[in-house]
């Protein structure tokens, strides 16, 4: 398939500017940028702050320190209090590692902090002024498949969100509810449409014929999964203010709105 | 840069590399020789990408009672009897093996409820017969037989250690001449695209698989690799052409804006209530009922526009009038002087239908002309003209193995390249299928041809010296006519003149410019280098053109009838005494095309049998018949 | 209407953008801008181009920086007053003005194993549902492009990977493979990994984005097959079922067909090492030459001739020594 006669070693074109797209590519990682930044810097400044987390009186727990595994929970621990009090101790020591794992290693959010945060590349026929790139062949990145784990993980953990809902549930109904409520099914969303769900609810099956149910479970994972992205964001949102809200009402700088009770 | 050619060896040459070369090139592979295949673009990208609709092949999944005789009988319909029978039997015979072969390479057509190979139906086939995927069914083809090949060479890898030990792919390379020894082919010359290195390939066979010859027309849904090439191979070595008369044209092709020029408008729009009008306004197709349609078609506007929604007691709107006729009446009206800024008319959905309707009828075509043209078919009309599609006519070849005619030994035709299988009209997707089962006995019968042979036939030196002048010559000339310029012209002459609708003024007229422009054709010059210069490979390129539109215009000349791909409005009728006859093209001494007529074959009594007499007598003179 | 241009042009040994102003009527897309170019302006300028209908994936080409299809790309894209650039696809060595050597691509075609058809299933006997070959149907849709090649930051940023990595349009192909129901090998998953480097990928999707056929390659093709990687080698559960159903063995049984051939022989990048041919399994050089009409390459002089010449077709004259 090589032609005939090659005169010896080819150069790629001689084009001098690094990029000649015209558009405003820098745009979306730079919200990618701003946006990750400062979720993360919110959450990290909340996982740390040890109170406003629990509103006694609804049972509200926030998703930041669920579940709540040390002497400061007080009502809050469901699940025994085995941890230490320790300021660098967060409440939720034994989910908050695996949900970081989760949505680091997700396959949108590599995507998303490889393009905003490591520039690599930055965007589309952008070049990525790395010096060298090995991907996700070798250590650390390679642990990046590691998803599968971290996926299983965020179920179990999704589960204990839907309990902290059902628990929550007990008194009455408030918005608090509502939010709790909504929070969790966009967490089972985001967790259901992750790409290693797809695969594992029937992506890796060669014949779907074979498999009819796995097959219309893949079906819907696949709906879902398309936008994965979207949810991603949405949950970052949801749970955000899930948190802001309980915290505004655990600090009595409001009150619940209540609908029932 | 040298003006030596490099040199290769080969068992086998196969130019063309759309889906006949392909097929023939695997199957002298198989036969253990050593086969190279020249590709005038990239490896995959041959024309056969743009077949839409699928394969014909007699499977019998859709409908168990269709076999091969039926697909036999269909393509002889469609071909108004013109067809060679015999390879339109083993056309017929051959190509359900075919299809399924392309599974064991790797194909994924579209599946039945029980697993089989789906199939759909299109005009002109009795019953659903077309394997299909989607409508990328020639792309599903070029590529599985892509990967064949690479899979070949894989398994020559594992056994030489060198992919290209004997099957190699030369891309983006040009075959400018055929090389004689005698009357036996002993090689190929013809230059690299990409370098512009000339080559020199020594084998004693050749399979030509080029494809067709729209390039010579104004409006054509071909890509530039379609100039005619394997055509003027074929006679400049002393094969000769069958039925160049007939080519595929199709009334309503967009003429406007260039990003869709060719592309074909279905009918379906005209069915929807699509109207045509000239630049006058008019919707003209009244004037253009002949009288034996008079009593099925509408006289008035109210009356043909009371047909759509009631079609039983209102005659049709004359826009559904035959291809022929819309055809006949769209090029009335162009030469008029009433046509379209671009050289047709207008086709107009848009203020008949409401939008949503036409989106909701006519989604493809409103996706394809919205995404590649920024045409909105639901806000402003289209401008149509007719477009050239396919040529039936090709090299002369023996049904059997694809050997050409005329007094060469060693050189094959496959695909569209070769005439008679289609006769005077082809149908959908027997082109695809075509492409399979005489690429694959070519492949085979060049094989055999290789065996038979005593001894290897042996390049001149003064052929190579010759055909190296003529390669180089545009680029030497200091100054002379420009290669775009004269290719504009050329279609000019062809698209006006040798049309889907002739006349005899227009084609001695025709006759007479392509005489013209062959002279200017002889002080082409182009500037630049020989590296990729695409000015340099058309200049090549239009000696070829120019040569097979002679044979068009000349064959439509001869044959007064009207028949398939040929319409002449001084003969509108069919006759079955020039059913008998075959227009033989071929070049003498001097370069200068010749003519003569040759005997259809007659079929054999099995196959005669096959059909209704009084269907026969529709097309066959009353001693044919009575011979039965 | 006059629009500004400017166009690349030039070849391995250097070139530069040149400036043109070209007419352009509605509804043209930029390879009718580059043809008439060619009949006007600049008879010699070379671009790859054949239907015309963006079915071939012949005409690729950066425009305004962005990986493109030429006959794709409408003018009314752009502003009237806007600049539009047209260059050459970067990651491929240039041979002349917008058109690239792309034969790193087909060398990539000739590593990736073929289709292995089914033992003992006849031509006409094979059986697939519709389900089962959407997936892969999707992957055939691909026509070669090579926009996703081209934009893929493993090789377009660095020349280097070359080697080691194929691309998406090959990572679609073995996923293509992977996921046919009829399809022998069970060996795609690791050529994915080893012999193509899909671990180089790092999913950031703009092969995707690029794809002009709109094809899923990264939700639909790249991240499954990462995805089947991991069951092989990482999953626990998976791993535990295998263990409870004796899977393991019935694979390990098919895994005795042989492994793809190792691409050793040429590597893919422009830059060949001199380097002593492949031996034989028999630790012997291969003579490929065997099978060939002749031995060794085809004489430069043509095989007609038999040296010595007869002296009297020899144009040499021997100096006269009186």
């Amino acid at each position: 398939m090589t032609t005939a006669t090659r005169p010896g070693v080819r150069a790629r074109a001689a084009i001098t500017a690094r990029t000649l797209r015209t558009d405003r590519w820098w745009l979306a990682p730079l919200i990618t940028f701003l946006g990750l930044t400062a979720w993360v810097t919110y959450a990290t400044v909340r996982v740390f702050m040890h109170k406003w987390f629990y509103v006694e009186a609804y049972h509200y727990l926030t998703p930041f320190y669920s579940p709540c595994l040390t002497d400061r929970c007080g009502d809050a621990a469901e699940f025994g209090t085995p941890l230490p009090n320790f300021w660098l101790i967060p409440e939720a020591s034994l989910t908050l590692p695996f949900l970081l794992l989760f949505r680091l290693t997700c396959y949108y959010y590599r995507k998303a902090y490889y393009r905003a945060f490591w520039l690599s590349p930055p965007a589309c026929a952008v070049p990525d002024r790395h010096e060298k790139y090995s991907g996700e062949t070798r250590f650390p990145l390679v642990f990046q498949n590691a998803h599968r784990y971290a996926f299983y993980a965020a179920a179990i953990i999704s589960v204990i969100n839907t309990w902290d809902a059902i628990r929550a549930q007990a008194t009455g109904l408030g918005l608090g509810n509502v939010i709790l409520w909504v929070n969790v099914i966009m967490l089972w969303a985001y967790t259901l449409s992750c790409h290693s769900c797809r695969h594992i609810a029937g992506g890796r099956l060669k014949h779907f014929s074979k498999h009819p149910v796995r097959y219309r479970f893949w079906t819907f994972v696949s709906k879902l999964n398309t936008r994965h992205m979207l949810l991603a964001w949405v949950t970052l949102g949801t749970l955000a203010l899930t948190d802001f809200y309980i915290m505004a009402l655990s600090a009595d700088w409001i009150s619940d709105l209540r609908l029932i009770g | 840069m040298t003006t030596t050619p490099t040199r290769h060896l080969y068992d086998v040459v196969v130019i063309g590399a759309g889906g006949a070369g392909l097929r023939a090139a695997i199957e002298a592979r198989l036969a253990g020789k050593k086969t190279a295949i020249i590709s005038k673009s990239l490896f995959g990208k041959a024309h056969t990408v743009m077949a839409e609709g699928g394969a014909a092949a007699a499977m019998g999944n859709a409908n168990s009672r269709d076999n091969w005789m039926v697909h036999f009988r269909d393509t002889m319909r469609g071909g108004k009897f013109l067809n060679n029978f015999r390879m339109a039997e083993l056309h017929a015979k051959e190509a359900p093996e075919r299809i399924w072969e392309l599974e064991t390479y790797g194909a994924l057509f579209d599946r039945t409820k029980d697993g089989k190979i789906s199939q759909r139906n299109f005009g002109g086939h009795e019953y659903p017969r077309l394997a299909h995927v989607g409508d990328r069914t020639g792309l599903e083809l070029i590529r599985t037989l892509q990967q064949k090949i690479v899979s070949l060479q894989q398994e020559d890898f594992a056994a030489t250690g060198s992919y290209d030990a004997r099957i190699r792919v030369f891309q983006e390379t040009t075959i400018t001449e055929l090389m004689l020894d005698g009357d036996r082919v002993a090689g190929a010359f013809g230059y690299d695209r990409e370098s512009g290195d000339l080559l020199l390939f020594e084998a004693p066979a050749v399979v030509l698989a080029t494809g067709g010859v729209g390039r010579s027309y104004k409006v054509t849904s071909n890509s530039w690799e379609y100039t005619g090439d394997g055509h003027a191979l074929a006679l400049r070595a002393g094969a000769t052409l069958i039925n160049m008369e007939f080519l595929q044209f199709h009334p309503t092709g967009m003429v406007w804006p260039p990003s869709v020029k060719g592309i074909l408008v279905t009918e379906s729009v005209r069915g929807d209530g699509g109207v045509l009008r000239n630049s006058e306004g008019k919707r003209f197709m009244f004037e253009y009922v002949p009288d034996v349609f008079r009593k099925q078609y509408a006289e008035t506007e109210e009356e043909a526009d009371r047909w759509y929604t009631d079609p039983d007691d209102n005659r049709r709107p004359p826009e559904l009038l035959p291809r022929d006729e819309v055809a006949r009446a769209i090029n009335s009206e162009v030469k008029a002087g009433r046509g379209s800024p671009a050289g047709g008319v207008f086709l107009d959905i848009s203020t008949r239908l409401p939008a949503e309707q036409i989106i909701r009828r006519l989604p493809s075509m409103h996706h394809q002309f919205k995404e590649l043209a920024d045409v909105d078919i639901t806000k402003e009309p289209m401008e149509v003209g007719p477009t050239c599609h396919y040529v039936m006519g090709g090299v002369e070849v023996d049904p059997d193995s694809g050997a050409a005619f005329g007094s060469v030994q060693g050189l094959f035709a496959a695909g569209e390249v070769s005439g008679g299988m289609h006769g005077s009209n082809r149908l959908g997707g027997n082109s695809l299928s075509d492409l399979l089962v005489f690429g694959k006995r070519a492949g085979e019968h060049a094989a055999a041809y290789l065996d038979a042979l005593p001894s290897r036939p042996k390049v001149s030196r003064v052929d190579v010296a010759a055909a190296t002048e003529v390669a180089l010559a545009p680029l030497a000339r200091a100054d002379g006519e420009n290669p775009y310029t004269l290719q504009q012209d050329l279609q000019a002459v062809m698209g006006d003149l040798v049309g889907i609708i002739r006349r005899e003024g227009e084609l001695s007229d025709a006759l007479k410019r392509l005489h013209e422009i062959r002279l200017r054709v002889a002080t082409v010059a182009v500037g630049g280098g020989r590296r990729y210069n695409p000015g340099w490979h058309l200049a090549l390129d239009l000696r070829n053109m120019l040569v097979v539109s002679e044979c068009t215009a000349k064959a439509a000349l001869e044959r007064e009838e009207s028949r398939g791909g040929h319409t002449r409005e001084d003969f509108p009728k069919m006759s079955p005494q020039w059913r008998r006859v075959n227009l033989v093209c071929s070049l003498d001494e001097g370069g200068q095309v010749h003519l003569e007529r040759k005997p259809v074959p007659a079929m054999r009594p099995e196959l005669f049998d096959l059909f209704e007499r009084s269907e026969l007598a529709k097309y066959l003179t009353d001693e044919e018949l009575g011979e039965e | 209407m006059k629009r500004h241009f400017r166009v690349w042009r030039g070849d391995s040994s250097g070139g530069d953008l040149e400036d043109f102003d070209v007419e352009v009527n509605e509804g043209e897309v930029v390879l009718d801008v580059i043809h008439r170019l060619q009949a006007t302006q600049t008879p010699d300028l070379a671009c790859r181009w054949n239907c015309k209908a963006g079915k071939c994936g012949s005409c690729s080409m950066e425009i305004n920086g962005m990986p493109r299809l030429g006959c794709m790309t409408r003018m009314s894209t752009f502003t009237a007053d806007e600049t539009v650039t047209i260059t050459p696809l970067r990651t491929f060595p240039v041979i002349r003005d917008l058109v690239t050597d792309v034969s790193f691509n087909y060398e990539k075609a000739r590593e990736t194993p073929a289709f292995a058809p089914p033992a003992g299933v006849a031509p006409g006997e094979y059986r697939m549902q519709q389900v089962d070959v959407e997936r892969s149907q999707e992957f055939r849709k691909c026509i070669e492009c090579f926009l996703c090649q081209n934009t893929c930051h493993v090789v377009r940023d660095h020349e280097e990977n070359k080697e080691a990595f194929a691309g998406p349009r090959f990572f679609i192909r073995a996923a293509e493979l992977d996921m046919h129901p009829l399809d022998a090998r069970t060996d795609r998953k690791q050529h994915a990994q080893q012999g193509q480097g899909l671990g180089f990928c790092n999913i950031t999707k703009c092969c995707t984005e690029v794809c002009p056929e709109h094809i899923k390659i990264t939700d639909n093709a790249i991240i499954p097959m990462k995805e089947r990687v991991v069951d092989r080698r990482y999953d626990p559960l998976v791993r535990l079922g295998r263990k409870i159903f004796r899977r393991d063995q019935l694979e390990a049984a098919g895994e005795s067909v042989p492994r793809a051939t190792p691409a050793t022989a040429e590597t893919p990048s422009g830059r060949r090492l001199p380097e002593s041919p492949a031996l034989g399994p028999d630790g012997r050089l291969d003579i490929a030459e065997l099978s060939a009409p002749i031995q060794g390459g085809p004489s430069p002089f043509g095989e007609d001739i038999t040296f010595p010449l007869p002296p009297e077709r020899v144009t040499y004259h021997h100096p006269d020594p009186s």
